[in-house]
């Protein structure tokens, strides 16, 4: 299995999607009441693409965020992320596959608040066992790939939510992951550090990287190169019209 | 993840709660303190009560007339058959007979008032032979002990235990004075080394008694008994290893020398210090074990203390252990890493308990007056005592950090 870091696949050669659903559902169980999150959900994004998935609250959007990101299983249905099948994967092979193939950036940022922003973008190379030295120099390289390469030594509370939420997409690229999977990235931030945060994820697709989007925000949204719609628990593939009819 | 790198995350995040981690290892310190203070207090009693019941002489046997009927080794009233003989004790000193026998010290003793000058005072004055010394285990501290031609010749001579000493001849040098006991004047000769057993309840004072030659307390001071019979014979084994072959030969000796065919009839009782010791030892070992008992409950409230604040810390660190997992943490690598920071509290608490008991050790008998005795096993114990403590209260908090699902935990505000 090859990655896809620079997302442009050989002439001639089936480009095999990152993310590939079939008919997914998922069903949470609140005592005697079932709700289906997810209704079955079929979509596949191939390596290199910008896509954001766009919803209501409710809409199901976190759940679909949780299982594209492996965070949580499928109730029925298959999900194979850069063609392994993580359906019926135990929980420790689930951690595997997070720490190899996606990089996650949150609403929250997630950073350690004890931590330097070098040890928290190392913190998923130490999970998969790199050594000490290598570690730190990914961290760095990472680091200075988002424009922080003067911030390394400080910690999350010495540093501004835009730069807080630069130190987690550098945290996102250090393992060079199949997928970044960015949840509500601007949700927290001031229209400055949001632009700011929305252009270096341009700059990542520039870079060919799968990126996937998920927000409520339009306008966030359309900085994508493909919407996909998220409403009661299905997904549709949409246009920018769309985009506009739920303004 | 290696081990290492698992060490130092839970290191990291003992550290990263200082107020916390050092309540918790409080609690711990001070279960282990009270184990190591409570331990050594027993064992510096047992010491105590060794070395005074020690003192009373080492490989000693006693052999005393009349069977014993009490089945606790206590000697029983001295004297109340006279069936011990100067014979018996010539044939237990022949090294062909009772090889394993050192040497052997009869006694013949009563008590008298004895006066020198205008003080007076009643004690045990006891008749004996030079080999007293080496069998009690005694020394002198001025003068000289009768000798054997003291014996021969009846001598009148006496030797003063200390405290008597100090009694009869306040502030004068003892020896050369004349002591009067039952009308016979006495010469002393020498005074004992004080065996410093006086404060001990258990055993009657070592320092408070006149040794007379055995033949002078015969002819001159104790009236009315045969001259040949003696009290007590005192049996000192080579070492404490041939204790047991010199009570066979005793026993056997004084069976053919009485002429009694079934050891059951036998008209004496030996009795060892062992017994003593043992008898003695077996009380403070109770007492240490009562004790030892209050300090390991209180080492369990220590260690629920750990289990406490590592619940706490998995429930305020439900966003960390969400995002360690994220980002690819095993469930094994997450509970690693809390049983980690458990044994880390633990064994921080072990390590400062056991130092805060030594420093005890060190103080506290000044103030208690009891000797407190801290062994190397005693505090290598309490530190897996402690590290135990910090596993065994750590693994239910870790298995919950472990099996919390990373959305649940993400999804905490």
């Amino acid at each position: 299995m090859s990655r896809s870091g620079d997302g442009t696949p050989p002439a001639g050669t089936i480009v095999r999607p990152v993310i590939e659903l079939e008919r997914v559902t998922k069903v949470y169980r609140t005592g005697s009441i079932a709700v289906a999150a997810l209704r079955g959900v079929s979509l596949s994004i191939a390596p290199g693409e910008y896509v954001a998935v766009i919803g209501p609250s409710g809409s199901g959007k976190s759940t679909l965020m949780h299982i594209l990101g492996c965070l949580d299983v499928p109730t029925s249905g298959r999900y194979r992320l850069a063609g392994e099948d993580v359906g019926g994967m135990s929980e420790t092979a689930l951690a595997e596959v997070r720490n190899r193939r996606i990089g996650f950036v949150f609403q929250q940022f997630n950073l350690l608040s004890s931590m330097t922003a070098w040890q928290n973008v190392e913190l998923p190379l130490v999970y998969a066992g790199v050594p000490r030295a290598e570690r730190k120099e990914r961290a760095m390289e990472a680091l200075a790939s988002v424009g922080l390469a003067g911030r390394v030594a400080h910690r999350p509370g010495e540093l501004s939510g835009g730069q807080q939420q630069r130190v987690a997409v550098a945290r996102a690229l250090v393992t060079e992951p199949d997928l970044i999977l960015a949840d509500e990235p601007t949700g927290n931030l001031d229209s400055v550090s949001a632009a700011d945060v929305l252009r270096l994820m341009d700059e990542l697709h520039d870079a060919g990287r799968t990126l996937v989007l998920i927000t409520h925000d339009a306008e966030v949204a359309s900085a994508s190169e493909r919407v996909l719609g998220i409403r009661d628990g299905l997904v549709t593939e949409n246009d920018v019209r769309y985009v506009e009819s739920i303004r | 993840m290696s081990w290492l790198e698992t060490f130092r995350t839970g290191v990291a995040g003992v550290l990263s709660h200082r107020l916390r981690s050092g309540l918790t290892v409080l609690g711990i310190l001070i279960g282990i303190a009270a184990v190591i203070l409570t331990v050594g207090l027993g064992e510096g009693a047992q010491g105590q009560v060794a070395s005074e019941i020690n003192a009373l002489g080492s490989n000693v046997l006693t052999v005393t007339p009349g069977s014993s009927t009490s089945s606790t080794g206590v000697r029983e009233a001295l004297g109340t058959a006279s069936t011990l003989t100067m014979s018996d004790v010539a044939a237990l000193s022949s090294p062909v007979d009772a090889p394993d026998i050192k040497a052997v010290a009869p006694i013949t003793s009563s008590a008298e008032t004895l006066t020198a000058g205008s003080s007076t005072w009643t004690t045990s004055v006891q008749g004996t032979t030079p080999s007293w010394l080496t069998v009690r285990g005694r020394s002198l501290a001025q003068g000289r002990f009768i000798g054997t031609q003291d014996v021969a010749d009846h001598g009148a001579v006496a030797v003063l235990g200390a405290t008597t000493a100090s009694e009869l001849f306040r502030g004068i040098d003892p020896v050369g004075q004349t002591v009067d006991v039952n009308g016979t004047p006495l010469t002393v000769v020498g005074v004992l080394t004080s065996t410093g057993s006086s404060t001990s309840s258990s055993s009657t004072d070592q320092d408070d008694l006149v040794v007379i030659p055995i033949s002078t307390g015969a002819e001159r001071i104790f009236g009315g008994t045969t001259r040949n019979s003696v009290s007590s014979i005192a049996v000192q084994a080579r070492s404490s290893g041939d204790l047991t072959a010199a009570y066979q030969e005793t026993d056997h000796l004084l069976l053919q020398l009485h002429g009694i065919t079934n050891p059951t009839d036998a008209d004496f009782t030996i009795t060892s210090e062992q017994s003593l010791i043992s008898t003695a030892t077996s009380v403070d070992h109770t007492l240490t074990i009562l004790l030892s008992g209050v300090a390991a409950i209180s080492l369990l409230v220590g260690g629920i203390g750990v289990m406490n604040i590592m619940l706490v810390s998995v429930t305020e660190r439900i966003r960390e252990i969400g995002l360690r997992k994220a980002l690819g943490a095993t469930p094994g690598v997450i509970r690693r890493q809390f049983l980690v920071e458990a044994s880390v509290l633990g064994l921080m608490g072990g390590a400062l308990g056991a130092l805060l008991g030594v420093v005890g050790a060190a103080f506290l008998p000044g103030a208690v007056g009891d000797p407190i005795t801290i062994s190397p096993a005693a505090m290598a114990g309490a530190l897996v005592v402690a590290l135990v403590i910090g596993i065994a209260f750590g693994v239910y908090p870790a298995s919950r950090a472990a099996h919390l699902a990373p959305i649940d935990a993400l999804r905490t505000e």
